[in-house]
This record gives C-alpha cells, structure tokens and sequence, in this order.
C-alpha cells in the first residue's frame, strides 16, 4: 500500500499568470517530482495584497474570500512567491479579526499555505531530482518570504543540489530591491534609488544569473539591469530547480 | 525648519535629495558605521532576542500599567525634593519650560541632545521670547548654526560634510582665527568643544531629554556618547527634564535590560558611553549639581495611542535602528520627510503629531520591507502600523482618485475570474507583441513611473492559466 | 481640570481601566517592591578572577586604558606614572572620599593634589567608582558630599579606581548593592556609568575621542 499523493493546489499568483508562465510550469514539474498530486484551480486571480497594501481592507477581503473559497479544499496550497504566501498566510487571518467563522477558514488556510521553496524543504523534506546549470549565481532574498516566512536557506539549500552551479552571495543580499508594489510607481524615483543599489551589489559579485523567489523583485531588477545594459540574467529559483531554464531569461532577448 | 520642507511635498522633498550628492555620500556611511556596527554587536550577545523579548514586556506591562507608573515616578521625584509638571501638547511644554527659566533669571541656557524639546518646538518658543538656547551634542550645535532640524534623531547632522561643519564655525565663531587649520573632523571637534565648554560653564539653565523615567527612585536616565548631558545638567543651577509619558519603566532592572538593546541598536556600542541617572537637586553637603530640579512631563496626543492600533509604537526608545535599515530613508535621508521623526518610526508617529492630512505620503513612502521591524529592539511592528495609517487614509478619502479608481478596477476585475482571464489574456498577448523579440519594453503607455528608470520585461506571451489548460490540465 | 488630572484620565480611558479596579495597583506595587531580574547576559557570569579579566579587557575595548595595582598604597604612584607617561604636570583634583584622602600620598613629592569640585581647570580628575562591570567594561559613579559630579566630566583625563572586589558581573549586582547602600528606592543625587571616553561621531561619522567630557579615562583595579 502506498500513502496516497497529497492533493497540493498550486497558486500561480497574478504576476506569473501574465508574465511568466514557465516559473508556474516548473513549480509544477518540481511538486509532480516530489510526489504530489498537483492542480491549478480556475478561477483564481489575485491574492488581494495590492488592495491590502493601499489601505483598501474592504477590497482584500473580497479577494481573500475568493482565494479561500477556492482553495480550502486541497491539503496544500503552493505560491511560487513568498509575498503571496506572507499575505495568506500572515495577513489573511487579520483581515477577519471581527467575523470567527471567516476567520478560522483563513487560519485554516494559513496553516497549509506554503512558499513554494519552504514546502519542498521544511514540509516534503525531499531533494528535487537534479537539474544543470553551468555558471555562478547570486540569490536575492525577497523581503516578505525572508521576514515573514523565514525563506532563506531552502532556496539556497536546494540550489546546492544543482549541477555546475556555484552561489556567490552579494554584500547584502536582504536588501529591499525597492519594487513594494504600487510604491515603485508612485515614489518612482526613491524606487530607482533603492534598485540601483540592489543592481549595483548584484554586478559586484560578478554572478551570471539573478535569481530570486518572488516575480515582482525579478521584474525590477531584471528591468533595471536591462536598462542599465547588463547581461545579467534573471530568473525565478524554480526555472532552475526544475531544469526549466532554457527558454529566454526575464526581459531577456529573444533568440 | 528643515529648509522649510514638509511632509505634504515629499515627492519633491525627495527628488531634491536625490539630486544632492554631498548628501547621498554622507547617508552611505550609515551602512559601514551604524548598521554594521549593530549586526557586530548583535551577534555577539547571545541573549540578543531573548532582551528584544524582555524589553518588548517590559514597555508593554507598563503602557498597561501607565497611569500607576507615572504617579509613583512623581512621588519619588517629589520625595527626592524635585518638581513635576504636566504638560498636555507643545504649547503647554513650552510655556511650562519658559516660566521655569523666566523665574530662575536665566540669560544662558544649554541644552542636551533631546527630540523631545524638536517635538515641541522648544528653541524656537525660547527664542521668540528672548532666549536663546545653545545645543552641546556636537551634531545639534551644528545643525543650530546652519538654521536646520536634524536629520537623523541619534545623527542629527548625519547629512552635513566637515567643509560644510568649517564653514559655518568660520561664520560663526567670529574671534576665530582665520589661520587656523580647520580641514580635520579633530580640530573640528576641538574648535567645538572650547567653544561649548565657555557655554557649559556660564549656562544658568540646563534642558535635557530622558530615555527612560524610572518609577521605582524618581530618577531620569540620559544616555549620551559626548557627555554634552551631563555638562548639560551638573553645571547650571536649574536642571529641567523635558520628557515624554511613555519614557516610564518601573525599575532599574527594567532599565538595565533596555540599555542592553539601546546603544547596541543605535550605534553597534555595547553601551553609551554615558548613561546617568539624575534623582532630585543637590543634596545637603554635595559639591556640585544643580539646586533646583524640575521634569515636565508630556503628553501631546501619547494618550491618545493608548489602547489604539498605533500603542505599540510607544515602545520606541528612539535608538534610530529602523532609520537605518530603511531602503527608503537611505536613499534620501532624513529631511525629505519634512517631520520631526525620519525614517520608519517617524511615519508611524508623525501623522499622530501633525495629522494624517498632513502626513499622507509618509505611511506610503515604504516598500513595507519589513527590515525595520526586523532590527527594532521593541519588536514594534512598524509594517502593520503604516498599513494602519493607509487603511485610515483609504477610510477618510484621502487616498489620491486615481489610486482609489485603480484599486476599484482591480477589484472588479480580479473577482470576475472569467473576465480577468479574457482581460490578462489579451494584454499579456498585446505586451509580448508590441516588445517583439526584444523581451523588453522602453515604454508602455501608463507605466511612466516604470519605465523612466527601467524597461519592463515582456510576458512571455499566453498566460499560465491559458497556457494550462491548452494541455487540459486541471 | 490641572493638565496632570487630564492627562491621567485621557491615559486611563484609553486604557478602559476603572479606579476601582484593585489588581492594577498591587501589580505596580509588586512589581516595584520585588524589581524581579529580568534576562541577564551569561557573558558576566564567571568566578572572581575571570570576572575581573573580562572587566579589565572590555575596557581595553572601548578605548580606556586601565592598570591593574595590588594595593591601594600603589594609587599614588600609580597616577603619577601616569601623568609622567602623558607629559602632563603633576597635578590631579579629587574628591574628600576617604577611599582616596587616606593614601600615601606623600610619597609623591612632585604631585600637587587639590580637592573639592572642578570649575574646568583642571586637567586631571581622580574618582574613586563604587563598582565596576565586567559585562561592558563600565564603571559606576556615585555623587555625594566627597564625591563631585564634575571630576567625571570637566578635566581632560579622568582617573578611575576601581576595588576589584566591587567589580560585578552585571548592573543588576550593582543596582542591588546601590539599595542596600542607600536604602530601597533611593539614589543619589547623580549615578554615573562609565563606559570609556567621551566620544563623539558627530562629523562625518567619524569616530572621535574627547567630545565634551574626558578625552581619556585611565582605570586603576586594585587588588
């Protein structure tokens, strides 16, 4: 008798959904990898963070409900993104502190909602089957998976499994990249600041590929490099993981 | 002021800034003196957490217990023979301070470092009743000469260069001689202290903040590295303490566990160089200190955060590490902000001073990085209380239209999944074709705030969600 | 209404408290008769001598100098080396303290020590702390009748005994020590805590000795 697969719902989030399919294919060939019964529930769209982060408690909720809804029934939920999974899994609980029965169902869902790197590591405790990828890398931690989920040496854990690969750590690799959302826009040139830098330590480390966990980090400073001119290439940890990597790098161009 | 700068212009505050280079350079030291020094620091206490968690109770037991502690802290002052004034705002602060300098004679007046007495506006209000005080730490008295606030509330003059220090005391220190080499911060510091010291020894008033009022004796606790505290306060006769209600802790043992935080996060020192514990004027037969001893206790809308989503913030002992670790504040320092208060605990506390309708941008001037709370030693979570101060902004209409119509449209949307399918769709498919194979774009119609600094990566064509279920995947 | 009654009761309104609420007041009053110890580092924790060469490095660590003395009749001699040693005229001003009045200081016939407070002429101060420590290389000062505050700040170099029997490992020892001394809930005047130099980084973040207080402070531990 085997145990049966565990039923683990793949949350895309909406920055993969329309920039980057290949980082939610990879996440699904790395939780198929380890054993997992995967599926993609339709009907999800956004987490809510964009409404939560401007102050717009009415309009999170909304999403949170669609999200819980949806996705309660599965015995994991993964995000490929550690700012979407802080939000369900930090954020949610407080967005219902009036409502109990809505807000069990958000700490429900917060106990087994998981960033995708953590879940291979802290939860399935499997190493993923190995993948190639020659050259060196530097890893940028991205602030909500790093501080409000404690993502920091799954990544780096699993990407030590990874053929050819070697990490070279920038100065501070903890360092906000300045994206925060809709501040990038809004406060642009304070953003364009902060990326600086983040670009700036990336370049030093002479590292040929950026990778990060969250798209909405890889998109400014791939963005940022892009402008600045740089080869640099960026991609989401799970391309590598998964040996998905082949295809073009974020804003990279195409062949 | 600030150069005049306030909080409802930081966009331009902040454009202004990054258009300073002397300034970028100065703020760019913080990383190898200030954070570094803490991380060292940090790391080399073993019971670091365990104190953030200590002193985190302590403030929390005694902001429940505020009312009590503040009444004993007032008996025992009074018991060692000193005054205790209540203060309800600013205004009450400075007419408490003056009247006890008008009836002391006072010509001279030294101050310590203090924000408190920034808080209220003090040097202004004595000033404009004929009163001119002098600043002794070595930062305060150079942002006095140069007509500006601080920048920084543990590095007031964080953004000034030695050029900058030696032209304004040639500018000012008249009998200078114009020979004298002034080109390194030591003959900085020495030109300085002689002047300061003729200040020290003539002052007939000392003011000085408090980190900490100490229930348990009547003491007030400074801590300072320059000693321009203690100079401040043993050598005129008056010593007045202008402090805030929530400097209460119980005892001294309370304050030996918040010490252990303060200059480690501040500074990355194990300790201050100077903490001094004042209780009442000089007693019978005592040398030297100062004969009469008065602490003006103030509120200025602390009472008001009792028991609301801001309390937490009360905790803060002012040790500047938020302000440090802020992607933001590091990239334009502290006057941008146009407050009192800079950086992430600033914007926290500022639109409880000054109002939210004056202090909007601040909540929303932060990436929500979280580095500051990462780092506070009060474990203040400094995050959620901007997102506090955005959700009230949401609540009273003052979010900008546009931002208040996107986040509508986005709701809209992202609760129509069918529809917000159609819609990502046809925009990842438009995006990617109007990149082409570049994989980048220059500009894109309403993104200007991206694009001027940097291209926006193409989506890679069809949506996972189309893309998905083209493999009739579920 | 006074400000202090309004004050009091906007606090206790945020608080949602009542006056007739009793728990309140006794944990206060617990809470201040008992001053439980709260988290204390290990790094003081140690045996008598060990506890003493952590003080004597931490000193050394925040730019202090210190010299370790057998006995207390070594104090004189002690500072007089140290005034040699500097260049600096023989001349020191300390307080009445027993602890430094009775030494043999005659036996430095060159030294002029003056007494009583300092009005800023003075280049070298002597103080005798009532304890020293070891966790930050910190010594604590007391003000009293023989004991002048501003020995501790105004000269240009101060001079610090300390009895290493007084060294403790942490400032809860001390404080302890400071209520039996002076009664629970009592202090002097001024308590000082020492740690190093006065300094100042002011400029440029620069790290400078001598901003307003002691350029240098020099420890002497006897015994």
């Amino acid at each position: 008798m085997t145990t049966p697969k565990p039923r683990v719902a793949l949350f895309v989030t909406c920055l993969v959904d329309f920039f980057r399919p290949t980082v939610g294919f990879s996440a699904v060939k790395l939780l198929e990898d380890a054993g997992c019964d995967v599926s993609v529930p339709a009907g999800q769209t956004c987490c809510g963070q964009p409404a939560y982060n401007s102050g717009d408690r009415a309009g999170a909720r909304a999403l949170a409900e669609q999200v819980i809804a949806l996705f309660e029934g599965f015995d994991h939920v993964v995000i490929p993104s550690g700012s979407c999974a802080g939000m369900v899994k930090t954020h949610y609980p407080d967005l219902f502190s009036g409502e109990p029965n809505w807000r069990l169902r958000a700490e429900a869902l917060a106990d087994k909602t998981h960033e995708l790197t953590s879940f291979l590591v802290d939860v399935l405790g499997v190493a993923p089957l190995p993948a190639t990828w020659e050259g060196t890398a530097t890893y940028h931690d991205s602030c909500s998976g790093l501080r409000e989920l404690g993502v920091k040496d799954q990544p780096r854990r699993l990407l030590s499994a990874v053929d050819g690969l070697a990490i070279k750590e920038m100065r501070d690799p903890e360092a906000c990249c300045g994206f925060g959302g809709a501040f990038c826009v809004k406060y642009d040139e304070i953003s364009n600041a902060i990326v600086e830098r983040k670009v700036a330590d990336v370049r030093s480390t002479g590292a040929e590929l950026l990778l990060a966990g969250d798209l909405g980090c890889l998109l400014n400073i791939a963005g940022k490099l892009r402008r600045e001119g740089s080869s640099v290439e960026v991609r989401h940890v799970a391309e590598v993981l998964a040996g998905m990597a082949n295809g073009p790098a974020i804003g990279e161009t195409r062949k | 002021m600030s150069g005049g700068l306030t909080s409802l212009s930081f966009p331009k505050n902040a454009h202004a800034a990054l258009a300073n280079p002397p300034l970028l350079k100065a703020i760019a030291h913080i990383e190898e003196t200030l954070v570094s020094g803490r991380r060292r620091a940090t790391e080399a206490l073993p019971e670091f957490e365990a104190l953030r968690d200590a002193g985190r109770d302590i403030k929390a037991h005694t902001l429940a217990h505020l009312d009590l502690y503040l009444e004993a802290f007032e008996r025992k002052v009074m018991e060692a023979g000193g005054f205790v004034h209540w203060a309800a705002d600013a205004a009450d602060a400075n007419r408490i301070i003056l009247d006890i300098c008008q009836k002391a004679g006072a010509r001279r007046v030294t101050k310590g470092k203090s924000m408190i007495t920034e808080e209220v506006g003090l040097n202004a209000y004595l000033q404009a009743n004929g009163i001119a005080p002098v600043e002794t730490d070595l930062g305060e008295y150079i942002i006095q000469l140069r007509g500006e606030t601080p920048s920084h509330i543990i590095a007031p003059a964080v953004h000034v260069n030695k050029e900058q220090v030696a032209a304004d005391f040639r500018r000012v220190h008249t009998d200078l001689d114009p020979k004298r080499n002034l080109e390194e911060p030591t003959s900085l510091l020495a030109e300085a202290r002689g002047v300061l010291r003729e200040s020290f020894l003539s002052a007939d008033v000392g003011i000085t903040g408090a980190n900490f009022l100490v229930a348990e004796t009547g003491s007030t606790v400074i801590v300072t590295n320059e000693g321009n505290g203690d100079l401040t306060q043993i050598l005129p006769k008056t010593h007045i303490v202008l402090a805030s209600i929530e400097k209460v802790v119980p005892t001294l043992e309370d304050v030996a566990t918040i010490m252990r935080l303060l200059a480690r996060s501040a500074t990355g020192q194990e300790m201050s160089v100077y903490t001094t514990f004042s209780t009442g004027p000089r007693r019978p037969g005592d040398p030297d200190g100062p004969e009469a001893f008065h602490v003006v206790l103030l509120d200025n809308g602390r009472s008001a955060m009792l028991g609301s989503e801001f309390e937490d913030m009360l905790r803060c002992i002012r040790c500047g590490a938020c302000i440090n670790h802020c992607p933001v504040y590091r990239s334009i320092g502290g006057h941008a902000y146009g407050s009192v208060y800079p950086g992430p605990m600033g914007s926290v506390l500022t639109p409880s001073l000054q109002g939210l309708e004056k202090s909007a941008h601040l909540a929303n001037a932060s990436t929500l990085c979280g580095r500051c709370e990462s780092v506070c030693p009060m474990r203040i979570p400094l995050p959620k209380m901007l997102r506090h101060w955005r959700e009230k902004e949401f609540e009273r209409h003052l979010t900008p239209k546009k931002a208040r119509f996107g986040l509508a449209a986005w709701r809209f949307l992202a609760t129509r999944p069918r529809l917000y399918g159609l819609a990502t769709r046809f925009g990842a498919w438009g995006l990617a074709r109007l990149a082409g194979r570049d994989g980048a774009l220059r500009q894109v119609p309403l993104a200007g705030g991206w694009t001027r600094w940097r291209d926006l990566p193409a989506p890679e064509g069809g949506t996972f969600r189309t893309e998905w279920a083209k493999r009739g995947r579920k | 209404m006074s400000s202090r009654d309004a004050i009091l009761g906007r606090i206790r309104r945020s608080l949602g408290v009542s006056d007739s609420d009793a728990t309140r007041p006794a944990a206060v009053r617990h809470r201040l008769a008992e001053t439980p110890v709260n988290v204390v580092p290990a790094r003081g924790q140690l045996p008598d001598a060990e506890r003493i060469d952590l003080f004597v490095r931490k000193v050394g660590e925040v730019f202090a100098t210190v010299v370790r003395l057998e006995g207390r009749d070594d104090i004189p001699a002690a500072v007089a080396a140290y005034l040699r040693d500097r260049n600096l005229p023989q001349a020191i001003r300390r307080g009445d303290d027993p602890r430094l009045a009775d030494l043999p200081w005659e036996r430095e016939a060159q030294l002029a020590v003056a007494t009583g407070p300092s009005e800023g002429r003075d280049l070298v101060g002597l103080s005798h702390a009532d304890a020293g420590v070891a966790e930050t290389g910190t010594v604590v000062l007391t003000s009293g009748p023989d004991n002048p505050t501003t020995l501790n700040f105004l000269p240009d170099h101060h001079i610090v005994v300390v009895d290493a029997s007084t060294v403790a490992g942490d400032y809860e020892t001390v404080w302890a020590d400071l209520r039996r001394r002076f009664g629970a809930g009592l202090m002097p005047r001024t308590v000082n805590l020492v740690t190093g130099p006065s300094r100042s980084a002011d400029i440029e973040e620069t790290l400078l000795l001598g901003a307003h207080g002691p350029r240098s402070l020099h420890i002497l531990v006897v015994g």
